[in-house]
């Protein structure tokens, strides 16, 4: 890959990052991550 | 050295609820609602920001929805800036298995085949389980974190078992596979350089992937290379820098440009001014 094209694949990636994150906030999935990261996870402790 | 001091600082925020581990709780502040840029486990008592891959399973594997633009956003975010830097510079648990390695033991390398079991595990177990694998209300369980995560056992499972009776008690077969899983990945790691890194993190094979574009990046300039061979002999993750300088599996650590007698390789996010760097080693 030559520096242009990988310059032009950083913008589209960076873009692309911001929407997902713009979109996935705005649809909610920050609650699904905040309520699983702040109680014990079973499955992780190898209970689950 | 200057390395070592930036994985330590991140260990340290990422880690910073020691106090919890006394009483066995963890951090349930609002922190939790942003992903460590490495791996490290939410169920630890000390964690203060969500695993990502932790994140990303919960999501993909929740009613509502079956993919985390949230989560996979972060994932780009950090990857397209600092690829598998994150790796060499910022993972509580690759900084665990560099230490784990400092035990003294002959050492190993890894046959190249094994490398693409990450890319396998990141596919199977992170997105397709837990959004195939549901039960009756469409809920999937995080498949990685279940069976295979050692990072889990560690700095949740094993502080929070000996903290809280009640869960010990419902111990089983699950668990000894976890733990089997943690002590191979001891094991590994004593004779292989970040062995589970390699093998089998989801997270590693993601920003691997992503080395090939990211800001932070290895350079090498063959017009002052002589092929001498010391940077591909000290690369402890394998890798030959000069014929791959995007490979997934460079950590992007430097060692290989502290060595170059001739300052050919550059890495970082900029590039550095090799006249200044002539002048620094020759002092
Ligand atoms: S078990 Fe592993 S993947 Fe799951 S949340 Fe903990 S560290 Fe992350
Ligand atoms: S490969 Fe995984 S465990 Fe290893 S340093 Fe990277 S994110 Fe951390
Ligand atoms: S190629 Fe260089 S920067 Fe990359 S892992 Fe090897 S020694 Fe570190």
């Amino acid at each position: 890959m030559n520096s242009r094209s990988k310059c032009f694949a950083r913008i589209i990636i960076a873009v692309t990052a911001c929407g997902f994150l713009v979109y996935g906030t705005a649809r909610g999935e920050v609650e699904i991550v905040l309520n699983k990261a702040v109680n014990i996870c079973l499955e992780c402790i190898g209970l689950g | 050295m200057k390395r070592k001091i930036v994985q330590i600082i991140a260990f340290g925020y990422s880690n910073a609820h020691l106090l919890n581990f006394k009483g066995g709780k963890i951090y349930q502040g609002k922190w939790k609602q942003f992903c460590n840029p490495g791996l490290n486990c939410y169920s630890c008592p000390a964690a203060g920001f969500a695993c990502p891959i932790g994140a990303l399973q919960a999501v993909n594997g929740s009613m509502e929805f079956q993919f985390s633009f949230y989560v996979v956003g972060v994932l780009l975010a950090f990857g397209v800036l600092l690829g598998r830097a994150v790796c060499g510079w910022l993972c509580p648990f690759g900084l665990i298995q560099e230490l784990i390695h400092r035990i003294p033991s002959p050492k190993l390398r890894l046959k190249k085949i094994f490398l693409y079991l990450k890319y396998l595990v990141l596919v199977v177990f992170v997105f397709v389980l837990p959004v195939t694998a549901t039960n009756y209300m469409g809920m999937g369980k995080p498949a990685f974190c279940q069976y295979i995560c050692p990072a889990g056992t560690l700095q949740g499972g094993i502080p929070l078992l000996g903290t809280h009776e009640e869960l010990r008690r419902t111990i089983g077969a699950l668990f000894s596979l976890k733990m089997a899983i943690l002590l191979l990945t001891i094991v590994g790691c004593i004779f292989i350089y970040r062995f589970f890194c390699r093998t089998l993190c989801p997270l590693g094979a993601i920003y691997g992937l992503m080395n090939k574009v990211s800001l932070c990046h290895l350079e090498v300039d063959k017009n002052r290379c002589v092929n001498c061979g010391k940077c591909k002999n000290i690369c402890k993750m394998e890798v030959d820098p000069v014929r791959e300088p995007d490979s997934a599996e460079c950590i992007r650590c430097g060692a290989c440009a502290q060595i170059c007698p001739k300052n050919a390789i550059d890495v970082g996010l900029t590039k550095q001014d090799r006249k200044c760097r002539d002048a620094e080693k020759s002092v």
